[in-house]
């Protein structure tokens, strides 16, 4: 666990995620979501009842927000842009706020969102019990978002997995964010 | 005489809310993990969390494949007329190859003795046994072989404890401080009509809501606010005993602060005052959490046992208010 302060996204690259449409942003994540749901169906049946509540996922030095539903049945993840003022205008039942290196620190097991919310770098409003299904069901989940995206590519995800395998140290370094799984493989 | 053949190895056991986590805490050092099922017979029953029967096997024999304990935690208090849950976790945690559980209930110890002979039985912090003539009650009578004492004793009163009675002892030395006589404590019950004693949940999240005004974060307990945080002070967890309260002129932490225990650096005096095993608090942390945790009293026991001085702070930033202190082992409270 860092104890160094969490470092805020590039402003450069969010200046280029900001002018990402959102139409094949949404393309992507609709298959993402869908194979994350076939590789890790005990992500959502941990969740129970709270795989059908709404949250908002806001990494808040990035311009864009993600709403996630994570009913097993239709899972859904949207991305959505920030508003001129910051806000993120979305239905939720939910929502988890901090900078992108502590959500993603969390997904990947690097961080402890208990001490995150000690420290105030994260927020939590709304359904807090949804919130903690959530949190310890993607911390069961010892998930890779790296080794989650090559799996939608099909037949090149092992060359895309290799290129995020190679790159992942140095955008580490130049963004900050944990990008691979704490602990390395799996057994 | 070298250091370390002088020394009785103590057990180090540890925290895991979920499969991944037990992992974790067996690959970072432990000797033994412990957790429990998903439902109300255990104290951490959290959205998320806790072990199927079908994952606690799977755990049990990736655990003893590792050279580690699993210890299955059961200790909430039967509901009348429920008491077949709980008696079936038994059986299930014995049918899964656990190799202890932990309890609290008098029924549920009498109806595991009488049942289960060949099951190791620990007596759980929740039945607040803290002096010699309840214990040896306990273990003369149950045959209980551990007893996990509550987090009210001193060092010397644990020493005492250990000259008295015919079981080990197991005590707390990281994590959440909860100072109420455990197993007796109520105060979740009055604001939301829950206990981690009958349902396994302190505070429980569906009657917990924060909200940010202004620069405070404001967290409220089934509609009671019981706590209101300024910026750049860290957060507590949202319990009656850790909220901020008026009393004549002070307002602040009127029970208790939040705080977690933190007793690395007594670890040699309770390994000389007789304990047997050292526990981790925090089942319903992340993997994050568990490494970090059980690796750092992984070093330190094994620092010790080396004849090497225990590190000071390894942990402070993983902490409840991100600062620690040695609780009632010095009884230094106000």
């Amino acid at each position: 666990m860092t104890e160094t302060p969490l470092p805020h996204f590039p402003r450069l690259v969010d200046h280029l995620i900001a002018r990402l449409p959102t139409l094949p942003l949404d393309l992507s994540l609709k298959r993402f979501i869908g194979s994350l749901a076939e590789r890790h169906p005990s992500l959502f049946s941990r969740l129970d009842d709270q795989a059908q509540k709404t949250f908002l996922i806001d990494p808040t030095d990035v311009s864009i927000a993600f709403v996630l539903k994570p009913d097993p049945a239709m899972p859904r993840l949207e991305a959505i842009k920030r508003a001129p003022d910051g806000t993120i205008v979305a239905a939720r039942d939910a929502r988890i706020a901090g900078p992108l290196a502590a959500l993603v620190g969390m997904v990947h097991g690097a961080l402890d969102g208990d001490a995150l919310f000690f420290s105030r770098d994260i927020v939590i409003e709304g359904d807090t019990e949804a919130v903690l299904a959530l949190r310890n069901a993607v911390d069961d989940a010892e998930i890779d978002l790296a080794e989650e995206v090559a799996a939608v590519t099909g037949p090149a995800s092992k060359f895309v997995a290799e290129i995020f395998r190679r790159a992942a140290p140095l955008a580490e370094r130049m963004t900050g964010v944990t990008l691979t799984r704490a602990g390395g493989t799996l057994p | 005489m070298n250091l370390a053949a002088a020394l009785v190895r103590p057990e180090l056991v540890c925290p895991a809310g979920t499969p991944a986590a037990l992992r974790t805490a067996v690959e970072a050092g432990a000797d033994a993990v412990y957790c429990g099922f998903r439902d109300e017979t255990n104290a951490r029953n959290f959205p998320g969390l806790n072990f199927s029967p079908q994952e606690l096997t799977d755990s049990i024999r990736f655990a003893h494949d590792h050279g580690s304990k699993v210890l299955v935690a059961i200790n909430t208090f039967p509901r009348a007329g429920a008491e077949r849950l709980w008696q079936e976790a038994v059986a299930k945690a014995e049918g899964a190859g656990a190799d202890a559980v932990i309890l609290a209930d008098l029924g549920l110890v009498a109806h595991a003795a009488a049942k289960h002979p060949k099951l190791r039985l620990h007596l759980s912090v929740q039945a607040a046994a803290s002096n010699p003539d309840v214990i040896r009650f306990w273990a003369e009578t149950f045959g209980i072989r551990r007893v996990v004492l509550p987090r009210v004793l001193s060092v010397p009163e644990i020493a005492a404890i250990n000259a008295e009675i015919p079981c080990e002892t197991e005590v707390f030395v990281f994590g959440g401080l909860c100072v109420m006589a455990e197993g007796r404590c109520s105060l979740s019950s009055h604001a939301t009509g829950k206990s981690p004693n009958m349902n396994g949940v302190c505070s429980p999240p569906s009657h917990v809501l924060y909200k940010e005004e202004g620069e405070d974060l404001v967290a409220k307990l089934g509609g009671f606010t019981i706590d209101r945080t300024p910026k750049g002070v860290a957060a507590p967890y949202p319990t009656l005993c850790k909220g901020r309260f008026t009393a004549g002129d002070y307002a602040g932490h009127v029970f208790e602060d939040p705080v977690s225990l933190d007793a690395a650096q007594l670890i040699p005096p309770l390994i000389d005052a007789g304990v047997t095993a050292f526990k981790i608090e925090g089942r319903q942390r992340s993997r994050a959490y568990t490494q970090a945790v059980v690796a750092a009293f992984r070093k330190a026991i094994d620092d010790h046992m080396a004849g090497r001085p225990i590190a000071a702070d390894m942990t402070r930033r993983l902490a409840e208010g991100q600062s620690t202190t040695a609780g009632a082992y010095k009884k230094t409270w106000r």
